[in-house]
């Protein structure tokens, strides 16, 4: 993994050299096209986590505040812009880029990051309006997504100055889609007692999933880790020793503070079976047709589990809990991430009234640790545990 | 079997010994910078209080912020958990806690048995705490003990808009500089604590009968005002700063 996204990052930051256009896109973004057109895609997102678990992002919050943003706005989102000013953070800033490529199905502040960073760089910026999914996903919205798609399309091939390759573009496809496979298996893989891997080792293998999808090394990357899994299921190793509560994460990590949290579920025999962040990566896979693969992505895109209204949530969110048995919720309210911390305590509540099983909110920041409190948060993991284990 | 609770609050810490279901002794001291001595010495002066000795306790489990930092207990346990069985143990009807704190204020839903069903406590804000009312109480230049008296002559408590402990103070400051009498200051004050944990409380769903505990139970005010927020009855328990330092010695007695 290391190896993978040290090359992926040299190879951005050598676009220029090698002749290659580099992109900057969002997190939930359609990034396959991208890959046919052979753009090297960067994000912003996975640059924000790389800061916030070097524990670099209070200083660069610190710095975009100085430039006037407000604390209240995305911790990702001033990190990178800060970032871009003065080439910090771990890896000395993100490869300029030639275009930018804004999805909002996962929010609504990456509109305006976005603007900020098409100023900056003076580069063309397209943007992908997925309408917020009420309870059904309407025609004129698919119609209005599709056709987006469409621009999209030829956006690319303005900016590249040649024809998109259909071949290619079904290849991407097929890779993608076979990627987004592998990686259900391996989070699926956690649904076996004891657990081989918990939600901390899916946060680390996440990047790929969401930078390099629809690449062949993605997919030998996935398929090598569930057979891994598969092996250590085989064997009995269980990623949490004792494991005897399965918890499920919900939010966004807490990139600086996830040796920790991880360390002290596991004093507590307690493994993190599974999250609603990474599994968002191959949540819309049974929305995905392979033949049909651009129109179908549109729907797919829009349908992540953050663009879609809290009934259809709880639905997703129920069927987690089942699947992997868990006995326990672990929410964590992000003061970044709006619209996923957003309607958090009435989840809690219907999960409490349809499946019985208590939830812990904790309060922090995916990057900012100036909004995480360790005593305070311990006392409640310490008494959530407590409850759990019936004292 | 005697067995003991250690609390170490932010403020003060508390120490109780328990004799096979009957309380021997409590004691309240103040924390001080040292957190590990403060246990200590409370447990020694409550030792010495009720005439017994060191190892004629059998088990001590210590609980609060510095529970932690209580080398010689034998285990430690949140206060979420000991306040539960504290007040489950004063009174077993009650289904709810209210414990207002220094630092912090929670609200505990429990069921028959005193187990822990459901807890918010306040997140990264003094607000609405012991600590609050203790920092108004210097601007008001006033004895927290007089906070009750004081505000049940109130005739139109003043309204204190802000949220943070540190603008509250500025805002009553500019209060007293308007001639705002103290008493209807101290009454928006109550008001003030009572609105916040009132929210808190309502997001875990109130339950009756409520009890409340902790050091600002001691101020009346502040548990009408809760009253009249929450609409319903609030016991106080006889022991409501040394609750959670009782619930550690029954959690104690039962390991």
């Amino acid at each position: 993994m290391k190896e993978i996204m040290t090359n992926y990052y040299i190879n951005a930051k050598t676009a220029r050299e090698s002749g290659k256009k580099v992109a900057w896109i969002t997190s939930g973004g359609p990034v396959e096209p991208l890959i046919a057109m052979d753009v090297i895609p960067v994000y912003p997102e996975n640059h924000g986590a790389m800061i916030g678990a070097s524990k670099m992002g209070v200083d660069l919050c610190e710095k975009a505040e100085e430039m006037g943003y407000s604390s209240d706005l995305c911790s990702y989102a001033r990190a990178d812009i800060a970032c871009a000013t003065v080439n910090g953070g771990p890896i000395g800033g993100l490869p300029e880029p030639d275009f930018l490529v804004c999805c909002n199905n996962i929010c609504g502040t990456v509109l305006k990051w976005y603007e900020v960073v098409a100023r900056y760089y003076d580069v063309p910026l397209f943007i992908l309006d997925t309408p917020f999914v009420h309870g059904e996903f309407t025609d004129a919205a698919k119609k209005y997504v599709i056709r987006q798609i469409n621009e999209y399309i030829e956006f690319l091939e303005h900016v590249c100055g040649k024809k998109i390759d259909s071949d290619r573009m079904e290849e991407v496809a097929r890779l993608s889609v076979e990627a987004q496979r592998l990686w259900q298996r391996v989070l699926d893989s956690a649904t076996h007692k004891p657990s081989p891997m918990t939600a901390f080792d899916a946060f680390f293998h996440l990047a790929l999933i969401v930078t390099l999808r629809g690449t062949r090394e993605t997919v030998d990357y996935y398929k090598a880790l569930a057979d891994e899994m598969d092996e250590r299921i085989a064997a009995g190793i269980s990623m949490v020793p004792n494991e005897k509560y399965r918890l499920i994460w919900d939010n966004l990590p807490i990139w600086y503070k996830t040796r920790w949290l991880s360390e002290k579920f596991a004093s507590y025999d307690a493994c993190l079976v599974a999250d609603t962040y990474t599994a968002a990566w191959s949540g819309v896979l049974h929305l995905i047709d392979e033949g049909n693969f651009l129109e179908t992505m549109a729907v797919a895109y829009s349908n992540v589990y953050i663009n879609i209204s809290l009934d259809m949530m709880i639905g997703t969110l129920e069927k987690m809990i089942e699947k992997y048995d868990a006995d326990g919720l672990v929410m964590h309210s992000n003061r970044s991430c709006k619209p996923y911390s957003f309607g958090q305590y009435d989840l809690a509540r219907m999960v409490s009234e349809k499946i019985g099983i208590p939830t812990l909110i904790i309060e922090a920041d995916m990057v900012d640790e100036r909004s995480f409190s360790q005593s305070q948060v311990e006392t409640r993991i310490d008494a959530f545990m407590e409850t759990l284990k019936g004292y | 079997m005697l067995t003991a609770g250690i609390d170490i609050g932010s403020i003060t810490a508390k120490a109780a010994v328990i004799e096979d279901g009957h309380i021997k002794g409590t004691r309240v001291d103040f924390t001080g910078y040292n957190a590990k001595g403060a246990g200590k010495r409370v447990f020694d002066a409550l030792l010495k209080d009720i005439g017994l000795a060191a190892d004629e306790i059998e088990f001590i489990v210590a609980t609060g912020y510095g529970r932690n930092s209580v080398d010689f207990a034998d285990k430690s346990i949140t206060e979420i958990t000991c306040h539960a069985m504290g007040a489950h143990f004063i009174d077993p009807k009650v289904r709810f806690i209210i414990d207002v704190g220094g630092q912090d204020s929670k609200v505990i839903k429990i069921d028959g048995t005193g187990k822990v069903l459901d807890f918010a406590m306040n997140d990264k804000c003094a607000a609405g705490t012991g600590r609050f009312l203790e920092v108004m109480a210097r601007a008001l230049e006033v004895d927290l003990d007089r906070f009750a008296d004081l505000c049940e002559k109130a005739d139109k408590p003043s309204k204190i808009s802000s949220t943070c402990t540190v603008f509250a103070e500025s805002e009553i400051i500019s209060l007293i500089s308007r001639g705002e009498k103290r008493e209807n200051i101290i009454a928006g004050l109550h008001d003030s604590v009572a609105s916040r944990i009132s929210a808190m409380a309502r997001r875990v769903g109130v339950e009756r009968p409520v009890m409340m505990t902790g050091g600002v139970a001691k101020n009346m005010g502040a548990v009408f005002a809760l009253e009249r927020k929450l609409e319903c009855k609030i016991s106080v328990s006889p022991y409501a700063q040394v609750n959670g330092a009782i619930g550690a010695a029954i959690l104690a007695s039962r390991k």
